[in-house]
């Protein structure tokens, strides 16, 4: 059998089939960040039924793999009758499983400002929410940055399980130029080389955030 | 006339009672010190003061607001009631300007150039005007706590809760806040203080209550209350202060 070999177009291939990669990551941060923040909020607040559903939502899909919840999405949702194109199944499944992990590590976030910080604000006749809003989410915020960037770093990985449900971003595309090619060492070094290249400058970024003037007014210190 | 009326103060954690009907007034302007041993509810009484702790018996109006078992309309209560804790609790994210004017700001609507005049003010008055554009975490413990109390002045309270504001200064840091709450008393603030400086509240205070075991067990003038106890619990507190 003969196969061709791999070229420079292959790479230009693969930087292609990246930009769905990045598509996919920026719509999982995007729709998670809102659903995240809901969740968060719901599960710090003061309603009871809120606060379930936030923490059976967290626990189901953290408790189910991201594989299983895209295969759900794609083929469950066709059982229904309802036609989705892979990129929409895809997107609904890192968009509710960013959700979960960011609404749990921003929940921690929120939960790490210091109790005193809502006695004092409510003692100046604060509402709930300008409460959240002026003092206790500004300081949140600050905390959540690294954990943040790694679920970030994460999602962006995470975009690759997309290829099971046929999805062409940056690891199909991988295995159809090994397919054509038969050079699997080279291409993944070359598709692991690509997803280096993204994930890398988000740790960078968090590196900065954290020792920039604002985050180092952290909410715990001179406490 | 009295500003703060209690009557019948009661509140348990589980089986343990913290407050057992603990009941007094105090006339507008007075200055009340309440002394007694850790955990003989002098703190969480405050805390009730203001709504930081709700109540299971008895009634408190504070500047005309009642506060019983149900519900409180805390918002309008913490307006004309402000309180300032042993650990400051500034918020640490934003500057000393906006500590101050937050509240004035988001809850009365006050317009930008008029909250900073006020913030202005309420910062000479605690000898704090030049640090207006500092963070929290510039200043000495002493700033911070006069910092609290500008904020907390800033809403124009009609009743001042001070809950242990030395306790967590050095000594020669003690000396300035104590300083700020005497003009303030003299300026004719209602206030309200759990305190341990006891040379303080005898000079200073027109009232001291002696709370023990969840009972406002002696009430009355610093001179009474202080040199003259009516109880061998407080005769006992003295001596192991005094």
């Amino acid at each position: 059998m003969n196969s061709r070999t791999f070229s420079w177009t292959d790479v230009l291939f693969l930087i292609e089939a990246a930009r769905w990669t990045l598509l996919l990551s920026a719509i999982a941060f995007a729709g998670g960040g809102v659903i995240g923040l809901a969740t968060a909020l719901a599960r710090t607040g003061p309603s009871r039924l809120l606060r379930s559903l936030a923490s059976i939502y967290v626990e189901v899909i953290q408790g189910i793999p991201l594989l299983a919840l895209l295969f759900l999405s794609y083929y469950g949702i066709g059982i229904l009758g309802i036609n989705v194109s892979p990129v929409l199944a895809a997107s609904l499944a890192l968009v509710l499983n960013a959700g979960a992990f960011l609404g749990e590590a921003w929940r921690g976030c929120i939960e790490a400002v210091p109790r005193t910080q809502w006695e004092a604000s409510a003692s100046l006749a604060l509402t709930r929410p300008q409460q959240l809003r002026y003092v206790i989410l500004p300081q949140a915020v600050r905390l959540a940055v690294p954990p943040t960037v790694g679920l970030m770093v994460q999602i962006v990985k995470a975009t690759s399980l997309a290829s099971v449900i046929g999805f062409v971003e940056l690891s199909r595309a991988g295995q159809m130029l090994n397919n054509a090619t038969f050079k699997p060492f080279l291409i993944f070094a070359v598709v692991g080389a690509i997803y280096f290249a993204c994930c890398y400058p988000l740790s960078k970024l968090s590196g900065r955030l954290e020792r920039s003037g604002n985050g180092s007014r952290s909410p715990v210190k001179g406490f | 006339m009295a500003v703060v009326r209690l009557s019948k103060v009661s509140k348990a954690y589980g089986t343990h009672q913290v407050l057992r009907e603990v009941s007094f007034e105090l006339e507008k302007g007075r200055m009340l010190a309440l002394i007694g041993r850790s955990g003989s509810g002098k703190s969480t009484l405050l805390r009730c003061m203001n709504g930081l702790e709700t109540i299971e018996g008895g009634e408190i109006e504070m500047a005309g607001h009642k506060i019983t078992q149900g519900s409180v309309s805390l918002r309008a209560l913490r307006q004309d009631v402000g309180i300032v804790f042993q650990q400051y609790n500034l918020f640490p994210h934003l500057t000393v300007e906006r500590n101050v004017t937050l509240a004035p700001d988001v809850v009365k609507g006050m317009a930008r150039d008029e909250a900073r005049a006020l913030a202005r003010r309420v910062l000479a008055q605690v000898g704090l005007e030049s640090k207006i554009d500092a963070y929290p975490d510039q200043l000495s413990g002493g700033q911070q706590q006069r910092v609290a109390i500008a904020r907390s002045l800033a809403m124009a309270p009609k009743v001042m809760l001070f809950d242990e504001v030395t306790s967590a200064l050095d000594p020669e840091l003690t000396g300035e806040v104590l300083k700020v709450m005497e003009d303030l008393a003299r300026g004719g603030m209602t206030m309200i203080l759990v305190t341990h400086e006891m040379a303080f509240a005898r000079r200073v205070a027109d009232t001291v209550g002696f709370m023990h075991h969840g009972r406002l067990w002696e009430f009355g003038t610093p001179e009474q209350v202080m040199n003259k106890p009516a109880t061998p619990e407080l005769e006992g507190f003295l001596g192991a202060v005094l």
